[in-house]
């Protein structure tokens, strides 16, 4: 299969169409999507008429961007007018947003085309695509095994190779956690690079959209076409666009790494810790800096993480009450019924824990000790990592303690699924950019992830060291087959 | 123990919408009415995924309405969101400013017959306002038209003593709202509302009695009879050995009463916090002064300048400041004549008359200012005798046209000429021996009879005050 960069420089030349591209896709997606279950929709017609249109402007010899006619498949808890949007809950089932999210619109605008929805942990709170309302999606490598969370199928997608290119949304680590358990590439831009407008909310101040492919320069041109500044979206930064892929083949020589001990102590497995470690090695021998360092407040992290993000949940996921949209229980006879009923039968297991913990959280009498002091948190986590980054142009950890674990493996206990999120968590909490890429296998067969964290805002030095690391490092690499 | 043993304490709530063109935080128009649903976007019905991008104008208006209100400017401010779930309600949370608003600590001077009354406000904030339920036969529906306009929210302290004090600060605050342009204060469309909260306690006491609260009042007779209503009910209770509980009350209009609708304990808890989609207001000090100074002249200074400077009476300049449509009026017209009492008397007789008449509101005064400020200056300058002026002002109410054309036109000019009237005045008095007779025996008023004449002879253009003393100095001197 051939990478972003490849067929768009092909597509470019005219030596395929947009059609044949989009064909390729649609027959992988029939053919293995019986297995792996990542997509929630694809809706074949619309999928060839766009690449007809496409390839008719090509034709008639029309400047294209560099990415027209390319695939890309979207998480489902992305607006796309007209395309049903379901966050992967009952509750909005049957929800067909009446407009297109921000980076939608600039997909369009870029040409590309939209193969399908992709299946997630509902409302993206999980950390497996188990809590689907309506689909268990596979580990490509293992079917037996989940492919991480939320964005499950956005991760498995890509390494089934039935897209080119996925969009996720990253909250506490739903980018690239499933990105390390498929073996794929996954980047959460820096809070406020990429704009939220029609990114169905779960926690406002930690979301961020970002792209997953099978390759480090796939990535950075997904980031180039969906990033920048966008009046829709207060929180979006009014910084400027560069592009992404400029840098990548830069020279690394003196670059500094900071490893930070606390992300390989206890509850990480051996294998990740020796792989990662390994990656080190690579990057001294690339020419960076390897140093140890220590963050002090990365066990404050997956606390306060769970207290801010379901805190803006418990709001975020309060206008789901069928009323204007969504699902409505049939069984009410008052208004607080209709309320009751509806949420209780709307929503899963997981979404109803995370708006009780966040209703909790910023009741009168427990805001100060519980949202309060986890924000207090929240502005000493962004400290230490701004103390960091005057030093070091990057951090290097795991991504999650573990490679995929089975499929029903954790589903009887959360906190135990809470953990799986222990190293990317601090990252959206300073609302730094964070990449996971493949750094090998363990003895079962299943990817290993690395993260680099970078500054706010330079997303450019993480792409740097990932793509040297890619291209350059030694470690092994493998074809994936399926079933 | 009596009624007279209780001090009354109020403290109000109100809620203003803003007169911006566009909705707090999308493009939809605030316009009023319109088919249900029609005036909304994503944002504004709360859709999964829409955001909300602050309209700086509203900034700007409350930010106004603070000085205008002599409030301190909190130069960081941020806004929250408060949780409840209602239909009119999309998101379930209202955008709001829970503890840092944007204005505080100000304060109103309320006039109450002479006396000065200083009310203080606690603090204005900005909020979205929700749609409107429409009950129908087969079921409840939503409008979210209404939903995202901008509101202020007003807070004041407790320190109103009576419904007459309710009024009177209504009225004032009303009045600093339109002045400052930022809202049109329609009560029947529901741009102006308030919460009444009403403690009771016998005078010398420190304390505050236990307070209830009358919600979402839409008219100030409303507001003052809730007041009045609530606080005899709260003595009463106390008097028969019962106590006041803390709730929330509805007022009644129909049965003029108040009704409880919750109590404390069922009070809503609703969990503000920090609005995560919105950044923070800031406020630099240029752009306070520069809303500072597009504040106009404000009632009571105006009120001092009408009085001290042109010569109204105190009634006369309260009525013109009432509203700022007509004070720019007046100042307008006055710009055509010296004589600003003159414009004042047109104002209050002639407008305020034919506005009852054809029951119009003052913003829609069918004569230009400049052409009332002429016809004050026609009367001034004794062009015009003041029954000519109400028949040219009854054509202007017509046609708006200049006065001095119609003057012209229609040859309307006064006869002030001297030898002129003269010749008149002795015509006059050789026709009329009866009349002449009379008064020269001593029936003074006889000499109103010679005055119709002449006006007669001159189709009322003769200049009243000469020919008085030109028919009184001729007729003296036969005595």
């Amino acid at each position: 299969m051939k990478s972003v960069a490849e067929l768009a420089k092909q597509l470019k030349a005219k030596e395929i169409s947009s059609v044949e591209v989009a064909r390729d896709y649609l027959k992988r997606i029939s053919e293995v999507d019986n297995l792996v279950e990542a997509y929630l929709l694809v809706n074949e017609d619309r999928v060839l008429e766009a690449a007809q249109a496409v390839d008719a402007k090509r034709m008639a010899g029309e400047t294209l961007s560099m990415l027209a006619g390319v695939p890309i498949s979207i998480k489902d808890n992305i607006c796309t007018d007209g395309v049903r949007t379901t966050c992967a809950s009952k509750m909005l089932e049957n929800f067909v947003p009446p407009y297109d999210a921000t980076v939608i619109s600039k997909i369009k605008k870029n040409d590309m085309i939209m193969l399908g929805k992709l299946n997630m942990d509902e409302f993206a709170m999980g950390s497996s695509t188990e809590n689907s309302a309506f689909k268990i999606t596979k580990n490509p490598w293992n079917l037996n095994y989940v492919p991480g969370g939320s964005s499950g199928g956005s991760a498995a997608a890509v390494a089934a190779l039935m897209t080119p290119l996925a969009l996720g949304s990253d909250t506490g680590g739903s980018i690239r956690q499933p990105a390390s358990y498929c073996g794929v590439v996954g980047l959460k831009p820096t809070y406020g690079r990429v704009s939220r407008y029609g990114l169905i909310a779960f926690a406002s101040s930690l979301d961020q959209i970002g792209p997953l492919a099978n390759s480090v320069e796939d990535v950075a041109l997904a980031l180039n076409v969906i990033g920048g500044h966008d009046q829709l979206d207060s929180t979006s930064a009014p910084v400027g666009m560069e592009d992404f892929t400029e840098n990548l083949d830069n020279d690394i020589k003196g670059k500094r790494i900071g490893l930070p001990k606390e992300f390989f102590g206890e509850g990480i497995s051996d294998e990740v810790k020796e792989a990662v470690l390994n990656a080190a090695k690579e990057y001294e021998k690339l020419g960076a800096i390897v140093e140890e360092v220590s963050f002090d407040l990365s066990n404050l992290s997956l606390p306060a993480y769970y207290l801010i993000s379901s805190a803006e949940a418990s709001s975020n996921l309060a206008r789901y009450d069928g009323i204007k949209y969504g699902y409505r229980t049939e069984n009410f006879d008052s208004l607080l019924a209709l309320y009751k009923n509806t949420r209780d039968e709307g929503f899963g297991k997981e979404v109803k824990r995370r708006i009780m913990l966040g209703t909790y959280a910023l009741s009168s009498g427990y805001y100060d000790a519980y949202y309060k002091k986890a924000q207090q948190v929240r502005t000493l986590i962004m400290e230490e990592f701004n103390e960091l980054f005057k030093t070091y142009d990057a951090l290097l950890t795991p991504t999650s303690p573990t490679t995929a674990f089975g499929i029903g493996a954790k589903t009887d206990n959360p906190v135990e699924m809470y953990l799986t999120d222990i190293c990317t968590v601090p990252i959206n909490i300073a609302g730094v950019p964070a990449i996971s890429l493949n750094c090998g296998f363990d003895s079962k067969g299943l990817p290993i992830g690395m993260q680099l964290i970078g500054k706010a805002f330079d997303e450019s030095t993480i792409l740097n060291l990932a793509y040297q690391y890619e291209q350059y490092a030694t470690y092994e690499k493998r074809n994936i087959t399926i079933g | 123990m009596a009624y007279k043993d209780y001090e009354i304490v109020i403290g109000l709530e109100v809620h203003s919408e803003l007169k911006t063109k566009t909705k707090i935080f999308c493009g939809c128009t605030t316009e009023f009415g319109g088919e249900p649903n029609t005036h909304c976007c994503p944002v504004c019905t709360g859709m999964p995924g829409a955001l909300p991008v602050l309209n700086g104008k509203v900034v700007d208006y409350a930010i106004k309405a603070g000085l205008a209100t002599n409030c301190k400017i909190n130069q960081v401010s941020k806004q929250d969101r408060k949780n409840y779930f209602y239909p009119d309600s999309p998101k379930a949370y209202q955008t709001s400013q829970f503890d840092l608003p944007l204005c505080y600590e100000g304060f109103v001077d309320i006039d109450l017959d002479g006396e000065t009354k200083r009310v203080g406000i606690t603090r204005i904030h900005i909020e979205e306002d929700a749609g409107k339920l429409n009950h129908e036969v087969n079921g409840t529906l939503v409008d979210y038209n209404r939903c995202g306009i901008p509101l202020i929210e007003i807070v004041t302290e407790p320190d109103i003593r009576s419904a007459k004090e309710v009024r009177a600060f209504l009225m004032k605050l009303r009045t600093l709202l339109l002045y400052t342009d930022v809202s049109d204060c329609r009560m029947n469309e529901g741009s102006l509302r308030c919460d009444v909260n009403v403690s009771v306690r016998k005078y010398g006491e420190e304390e505050l009695g236990t307070r209830t609260e009358m919600k979402n009042i839409n008219s100030f007779n409303f507001a003052v009879k809730a007041a009045e209503y609530e606080a005899k009910r709260q003595i009463k209770l106390i008097e028969s050995g019962g106590t006041v509980t803390q709730e929330t009350r509805r007022w009644d209009e129909a049965k003029g009463v108040t009704i409880s609708m919750r109590s404390k304990e069922e009070a809503h808890d609703y969990r503000y916090f920090p609005a995560p989609d919105l950044m923070p207001i800031v406020t630099s000090d240029e752009k306070i002064e520069e809303l500072r100074s597009s504040i106009p002249e404000l009632p009571e200074v105006r009120l001092l300048r009408y009085t001290n400077e042109d010569g109204l009476s105190e009634y006369d300049a309260k009525l013109i400041v009432a509203s700022p449509h007509l004070s720019n009026y007046f100042d307008e017209a006055c710009k055509q004549t010296k004589n600003k009492k003159a414009v004042a008397n047109l104002i209050i007789s002639e407008v305020f008359g034919r506005l009852n008449e054809d029951e119009k509101e003052e913003g829609i005064i069918p004569i230009h200012s400049t052409n009332l400020g002429k016809l004050a200056n026609l009367l001034d300058t004794g062009i015009i005798s003041s029954s000519i002026a109400k028949n040219i002002f009854a054509t202007m109410w017509e046609t708006d046209k200049n006065p001095e054309n119609i003057v012209k036109d229609e040859g309307l000019a006064q006869i002030s000429d001297d030898s002129e009237l003269r010749l008149m005045a002795l015509e006059v008095i050789a026709n009329n021996e009866k009349p002449v007779q009379d008064y020269i025996e001593g029936k003074d008023a006889a000499i109103q009879s010679l005055m119709g004449q002449m006006m007669k002879l001159t189709k009322g253009k003769a200049n009243p005050k000469m020919v008085i003393d030109m028919l009184k100095g001729i007729l003296d001197e036969r005595k």
